[in-house]
């Protein structure tokens, strides 16, 4: 434990750049396309949430310890060094005004990862004390209770209580040999419990075993969020451990977007070792049961509608075809955006956003890009499959008045599941 | 020795009609880009002129200068303007030999002083004390001092004259300088090429006895008359150029059809002469047409500007040598800057404290 | 100095260091990159991190039609004057002849008409370039001295290159040597501005494309 100071926070940042860092700085050309990519910049026309703009500390402080060039300048008194200053006029575009959605990092034509970077350059803020203070609180709550919303495992057992109610099956814990081991996100457990019976039933009629660990249940993982490696390892690792001691094959991430790419591409990366199991999307399982004849649908839906993309699900989690495999199950309607697939525009919310009250009014200026969207097509109802997604686009087409409701797709899936299959058989 | 006949008179004694005379006058006037309003005076002064006393030293020289000059197959005016001037002293032509020789060129320096016209032609070599050439015991250096003394205008015949030439070239051995860069206070012409063409040498006599003064000038001491423009401007080859056609050996379907000689090593964007338009042997071809590329014979230190084949946008250096050398020294400068990048990265590795959500928040 | 010992200064030792430096400092600048390493990706993949890398470094040639849309005369202005500028650099005769000498190889040339309009092109795309880069806020805030300094070391060989070719301001052995001193000050001063793009930029698209090929996802 020591105080955050400025001092530690470019210690944090120098660590994180390497050499794909220093060759995304080497080959930047400041053409400003990247700005062009960003729904911040979009819709706000403020130049200073320009992607590349937002790494410029870490930019600096690549040039001043690592080329010879810039230690040359630093040994003549001409070096720029980061200040107190520059962290805390920086740490809005770092947090508020990024959802780490990786579109600019797309456009490049350099190729640079710029919203890499912008990961890597919140250690350093977070190590100097400039974390946002919503996201503070949520990875606190995360690291001390176990979620970023302070629930609890009773509130997943009331959850579970509801469920064998309704559906008649249940929610094994900590079953040891379980094929699946389900993780939720917080979100889900507090607005959208419909997910969980959706994902009971879909199991049962496609015979598969599954279960949730009591230790280990958040799929959020703040420390990502807020970027501090050190806080993400310890959550993942609870996972890891949990998933490991029940010997379960394969762990599901729930219908949210940072959960998956935090477990499925950071974890292992994180914990030092590849998982001796694997991590899939719920998507993914689904498209994996359609494909083997396991998930049969009846009926379809027949008004308008088109598919959110989750920035991680789809762009940085290469998850692009299944939903739209799933939706056409059982969609007869449905129409992409133009910028639709890997290209789609974020939510707004991702990357810690929702979490930080402070970046409240930004979030919804934001929205109006997807609102834009939404206007362009015309359609009666939004499918997605991230709940922190579907949070602000509820909230965002409120506050717009635009009376479009949004539905999960696993939960529209289950709606037209085919049920077959006795409620007594394991 | 001189007689006291004027031009004029010399040339009708020869038979020269006097229409042949305002020809050549015509054709003077032209050459140096003198309005034709000009030729009157021209024949006048020319037909009134005396021969000037003219003293010719030649130094570090191959004689092709002198060659160049009294090419003639048959009596040409020109080469009656040359007989004209009072050649007191020539190595090549002169009849006289050893004592007689040098004694003619002291009664000249004598009789003539401050009026005589020293015409220089090859480089003088300045290492070991002047020793490198030396005419009757007498070294160039020394010989070049004393008679540029009395003249009154030097005319340096001949890039070797002019600006140092082929002794000087690179390592320059005998410490060969130009006649320019020992002498000053003195009017001082260069007529540089290698060999000069022979109506530019006329050209420059003419002018100075028909107006007693030297021709206009460029930076390079040359009369711009005759060196104002550079060859690529003059070259008939120039729209194979601006089209990108270059004869790329010298026997291939390019050269065969007269295709630009860049490639080949052409100087002629950079060299400031003559020959495009006045050509060589009373114009009948000059280098390019010949299928050669210019070797800017004209320009100083043309021996040294990269090879006579090497085109003018190649550098001259080593190239190869250079990349080689630079890339192995860009190697090593570049691992001890990777073994001190990854020691910084090391030091911030170890530097890393381990956050807890306590260090999350600033006071 | 006399324009011709100008010019032969700028075609002998003048080239030698302008290439000895560029040469070292590229090389230099291409280790500091390399030699802060990256660690592996622990994560399981979903496809080749090899094909992802090379499939990045060309497709990155070609514009996203999102944010084509939004600009598209800045993204069309970048390509006339890099194709432009390259194409001048690398298809002139007397440019390969140089090449030629200092690599070993030759490749066909271009006419020089086209060329000479190629030249032409690339100023005017320089100059809109310079004139959106003062005239945009989002390129105004990223802009730095080195912008607008390597606007300028870029600008004057393709001008002073024209202007020679065409006989043009100055006598030609001035205007020459003053061409070949434009493209050395370029050279020597490249290592240490974002020209080292002109390397580096197949690295950074090669890094984030095995990334995404190692994990399977768009890149």
């Amino acid at each position: 434990m020591s105080a955050p100071s400025i001092e530690k926070g470019i210690n944090f940042i120098r660590e994180q750049i390497d050499a794909e860092v220093a060759s995304f700085f080497s080959s930047c050309v400041h053409c400003g396309i990247c700005a062009e990519a960003c729904l911040f910049y979009a819709q706000t026309g403020e130049p200073k949430y320009t992607p590349i703009n937002k790494v410029e500390p870490m930019r600096r402080i690549w040039e001043q310890e690592f080329t010879l060039w810039g230690k040359l300048k630093g040994s003549l008194g001409m070096a720029n060094k980061v200040t107190e200053k520059d962290f805390a006029e920086w740490e809005t575009l770092v947090y508020d005004g990024c959802s780490l959605c990786g579109r600019c990092s797309l456009v490049c034509p350099v190729g640079n990862d710029i919203s890499g970077m912008i990961r890597k350059i919140r250690e350093g803020f977070a190590a100097a004390g400039y974390a946002p203070e919503g996201l503070v609180g949520a990875t606190t709550r995360a690291i001390e209770i176990g979620s970023p919303m302070g629930v609890r495992l009773p509130a997943v057992q009331a959850q579970i209580g509801h469920l064998e109610k309704n559906t008649g099956l249940t929610a094994p814990l900590d079953q040891q040999g379980a094929e699946y081991m389900v993780l939720l996100s917080s979100m889900e457990i507090m607005n959208f419990p419909e997910y969980l019976e959706a994902v009971a039933r879909i199991m049962h009629q496609a015979g598969k075993s599954w279960t949730i660990s009591s230790k280990a249940f958040e799929a959020t993982n703040s420390g990502i969020q807020i970027g501090v490696s050190d806080l993400a390892r310890e959550l993942v690792q609870r996972v890891v451990d949990a998933a490991e001691d029940l010997g379960v094959k394969t762990v599901i991430s729930p219908e949210c977007g940072h959960a998956f790419t935090a477990i499925r591409f950071e974890g292992p990366n994180l914990v030092g070792r590849p998982f001796k199991f694997k991590v899939q999307h719920i998507l993914e399982v689904l498209d994996d049961l359609r494909s083997q004849g396991l998930l049969k649908t009846e009926g379809t839906e027949d008004a308008r509608l088109t598919f959110h993309d989750p920035c991680q699900l789809v762009r940085k989690g290469g998850v692009v075809e299944e939903p739209r495999n799933l939706l056409n199950m059982v969609a007869s309607n449905f129409v992409e955006m133009t910028d639709h697939g890997a290209m789609n525009w974020c939510c707004s919310a991702g990357g810690g956003v929702s979490a930080n009250e402070r970046a409240d009014e930004l979030k919804f200026t934001a929205f109006k890009q997807k609102k834009s969207q939404l206007d362009e097509l015309q359609v009666d109802t939004l499918v997605t499959a991230c709940a922190n997604c579907r949070i602000m686009l509820e909230e965002g087409l409120e506050e717009n008045e635009m009376d479009i409701p949004v539905v999960g797709l696993t939960e529209m899936l289950a709606e037209h599941l085919v049920e077959d299959r006795p409620k007594g058989d394991a | 020795m001189t007689d006291d006949l004027t031009l004029g008179e010399r040339l009708r004694q020869q038979g020269v009609s006097r229409r042949g005379f305002l020809k050549f006058c015509a054709a003077t006037a032209s050459m140096m880009a003198l309005p034709p309003s000009m030729i009157p005076a021209i024949a006048a002064s020319l037909e009134k002129a005396k021969r000037p006393s003219v003293i010719w030293l030649s130094f570090q020289e191959c004689t092709g200068c002198t060659e160049s000059l009294t090419r003639s197959h048959a009596p040409t005016v020109e080469s009656l303007i040359f007989e004209h001037i009072s050649l007191d002293y020539h190595h090549t032509l002169q009849a006289a030999a050893g004592d007689a020789a040098e004694h003619a060129r002291e009664e000249a320096m004598q009789e003539h002083y401050g009026k005589y016209l020293l015409v220089v032609d090859g480089s003088i070599p300045t290492g070991e004390n002047g020793n490198y050439s030396t005419i009757a015991g007498i070294t160039n250096l020394a010989m070049l001092q004393e008679v540029a003394a009395g003249a009154a205008a030097i005319i340096s015949v001949g890039t070797c004259a002019a600006y140092g030439g082929l002794p000087h070239a690179d390592p320059n051995p005998t410490g060969a300088k130009s006649v320019e860069d020992l002498i000053s206070g003195k009017p001082i012409i260069n007529v540089p090429g290698c060999p000069p063409i022979p109506t530019v040498i006329t050209g420059v006599l003419a002018h100075y006895l028909t107006f007693g003064t030297l021709p206009e000038l460029d930076g390079l001491r040359r009369p711009k008359a005759f060196y104002g423009q550079n060859i690529h401007d003059r070259c008939y080859r120039r729209p194979f150029y601006e089209r990108g056609e270059f004869a790329e050996t010298f026997d291939d379907e390019g050269a065969k059809k007269g295709w630009c000689l860049y490639k080949l090593g052409c100087k002629g964007p950079t060299t400031y002469n003559a020959c495009a338009t006045a050509k060589w042997n009373e114009g009948t071809s000059w280098p390019v047409e010949s299928g050669h590329g210019c070797i800017g014979c004209s320009e100083p230190n043309f021996w040294d500007a990269g090879g006579f084949y090497q085109a003018l946008s190649e550098p001259t250096g080593d190239a190869g040598g250079t990349l080689l050398g630079a890339a192995a020294a860009g190697v090593a400068a570049g691992v001890a800057a990777g073994v001190l990048n990854r020691r910084s990265k090391a030091d911030a590795a170890e530097a890393h404290e381990k956050i807890t959500v306590e260090d999350l928040t600033r006071d | 100095m006399s324009s011709e010992a100008l010019l032969a200064w700028a075609r002998g030792p003048g080239f030698d260091w302008a290439l000895a430096i560029f040469v070292l400092g590229m090389l230099l600048r291409l280790f500091e990159v390399l030699s802060l390493g990256r660690k592996p990706d622990l994560a399981e993949g979903r496809g080749s991190g090899v094909q992802g890398g090379i499939k990045t470094v060309f497709t990155r040639f070609w514009p996203r039609l999102t944010v084509f849309r939004r600009e598209p005369l800045r993204i069309i202005n970048g390509y006339v004057f890099h194709i432009g500028f390259l194409a001048v650099l690398f298809l002139y005769a007397p440019h390969i002849e140089l090449f030629e000498e200092v690599l070993g190889v030759s490749w066909p040339a271009l006419s020089t008409g086209v060329i000479d309009a190629l030249s032409v092109i690339t100023i005017a795309s320089l100059i809109l370039a310079l004139a959106m880069r003062l005239t945009s806020p989002v390129l105004r805030l990223i802009s730095n001295s080195g912008d607008y300094l390597v606007w300028l070391l870029t600008l004057l060989p393709v001008l002073t290159g024209f202007l020679a070719f065409h006989h043009m301001l100055l006598p030609y052995t001035t205007m020459l040597a003053i061409h070949i001193l434009s493209v050395e000050l370029l050279m020597v001063i490249a290592p240490f501005t974002k020209l080292t793009h002109m390397f580096s930029f197949v690295l950074s698209r090669w890094y984030q494309g095995y990334r995404a090929g190692h994990r399977g996802v768009e890149s």
